[in-house]
């Protein structure tokens, strides 16, 4: 159920990696072991994935991705016992090419002990104007299924669709830039099953102050995401990307996303380094303590649907450990690359309850977490 | 069974939108294929770690509110 979030994307983005329409992919296979660790939780894992073109027009590929989770996260810790659980995901896809235009599909299956889900990708590319232009555009729809240990009679159903457009563009022989929008609806059960809101309750038996009851979200959301990006090289040979996302949806939530990167090869190393800012502000039925009981018709206390402002730095090295000069039997080249995220949050709205300090006087929620990747990449 | 007609059918229009364009190939590239060797640089390349790329947004999305529009739907380069 932790990991239930951002599946969708994620499988997206695995199916169909970035488009080029008049060009199947490159074949390659990628090892990687990834490690988050912050707030108390720690998620790690592999994930694997290979991609190989039989015969000039399709493309095949597969990915196996795992985490591994320990939660003792603040939600956890306050309301809960700390537990662990294990998500599994499938993918494969496959790409067509004919001509300049690119058809892909691709399924995802992702099982967790408590929640199922699949989802069914489609997109088409075309490339245009002397292949200056690439425009995509896509279709996901997700089929999940919500349970809750320890009640084996509880089962709900949850539908989501994302519906994208792409359009990537190059402006100069040293600029690229890119344009997405997407819509996205979810349908059915969107709860937390386990996750309660904080309420004023003065009759508390442990002289807290408040109690806590069940949340309860609205079944609807729909969403719209506008992100464009663009990426400069260098006079002497580095490049600097920068990007930006808007983003809005019928809980009320609005944010804007912003970002800088900065990339610097170096005889055979790579070297990254990334800011993201991220700010935004909370559902309309988020609440960090409400005055009653069953005071909203919806009530929510998740905190990454409270305004937030996050902060991330990040650190990348790749070294290319065998180039196509030299090549290893079919193997063209190899690179295996380190990165380090480095996560902040300030939660606006959202009490750090292990102060232990009087209701209403509690410090404000911070989150430090770190984002740990080593990967191995093969071309072939 | 009626909203998935209407995706069906959000599908289509979209593709009829698409082959229409793609009878607008004649303009003249300001770009000519010969210049993109910057473009076609390792360094420029969009997605150059799709795993790793993927991996993160699974990050972002569970720990903030947002979702989507950074590209999972994508577009290319073009330029190989």
């Amino acid at each position: 159920m932790m990991c239930r979030r951002g599946v969708l994307i994620a499988a997206m983005v695995m199916a169909f990696g970035t488009a080029h329409a008049g060009v199947l992919p490159e074949d390659r296979a990628d090892i990687l072991y990834h490690l988050y660790d912050g707030g108390g939780v720690e998620i790690d894992g592999p994930s694997i994935l290979v991609r190989k073109q039989v015969g000039k027009s399709l493309s095949f590929v597969g990915n196996y991705y795992v985490d591994m989770v320990t939660s003792a996260s603040i939600d956890v810790i306050t309301t809960a016992s700390p537990y662990t659980e294990e998500r599994k995901q499938w993918s494969m896809g496959m790409d067509y090419l004919r001509g300049n235009t690119t058809m892909r599909v691709g399924y995802t299956s992702s099982e967790e002990s408590d929640y199922d889900a699949s989802t069914y990708n489609f997109s088409v590319s075309q490339d245009m104007f002397g292949a200056l232009t690439t425009l995509t555009l896509s279709y996901a729809l997700g089929d999940d299924i919500v349970r809750k240990s320890g009640d084996d009679a509880f089962e709900k159903d949850l539908d989501k669709q994302i519906y994208g457009v792409g359009l990537t563009q190059i402006l100069t022989k040293n600029l690229i830039a890119t344009l997405n929008f997407e819509t996205m609806t979810d349908e059915g059960y969107l709860n937390n099953p386990y996750r309660t809101v904080r309420y004023f309750d003065a009759s508390d038996l442990l002289g807290r102050g408040y109690s806590y009851e069940e949340e309860l979200y609205p079944n609807t959301r729909t969403s719209n995401a506008l992100g464009m990006r663009a990426r400069y090289f260098l006079p002497y040979r580095a490049a600097i990307e920068g990007e930006y996302r808007y983003f809005t949806d019928t809980w009320d939530i609005e944010s804007h996303t912003a970002s800088l990167t900065y990339i610097h090869p170096w005889r055979d190393f790579t070297f990254t380094g990334k800011f993201r800012y991220h700010d935004q502000t909370g559902a309309h039925f988020y609440s960090d303590l409400f005055p009653r009981s069953q005071a909203t018709n919806f009530r929510g206390r998740d905190k990454e649907l409270s305004p937030l402002t996050s902060y991330t730095f990040k650190l990348k090295a790749a070294y290319e450990f065998l180039n196509e000069n030299e090549g290893w039997g079919f193997l063209k080249k190899g690179s295996v690359t380190a990165s380090i995220d480095m996560l902040h949050v300030d939660f606006h709205d959202f009490s750090d309850l292990t102060a232990l300090a009087p209701i209403g006087e509690e410090p404000l929620y911070k989150l430090d977490a770190d984002v740990y990747q080593i990967f191995f990449s093969f071309w072939y | 069974m009626q909203k998935y007609c209407l995706a069906i059918g959000r599908i289509f229009l979209p593709l009829l939108v698409i082959g229409g364009l793609s009878g607008c190939g004649n303009v003249e590239p300001w770009v000519k294929p010969y210049e993109r060797d910057r473009l076609a640089d390792p360094i420029m390349a969009l997605d150059g770690d799709p795993v790793s790329t993927a991996y993160l947004q699974h990050v972002y999305e569970a720990r903030e509110g947002a979702r989507g529009g950074e590209g999972a739907v994508g577009g290319g380069c073009g330029c190989n």
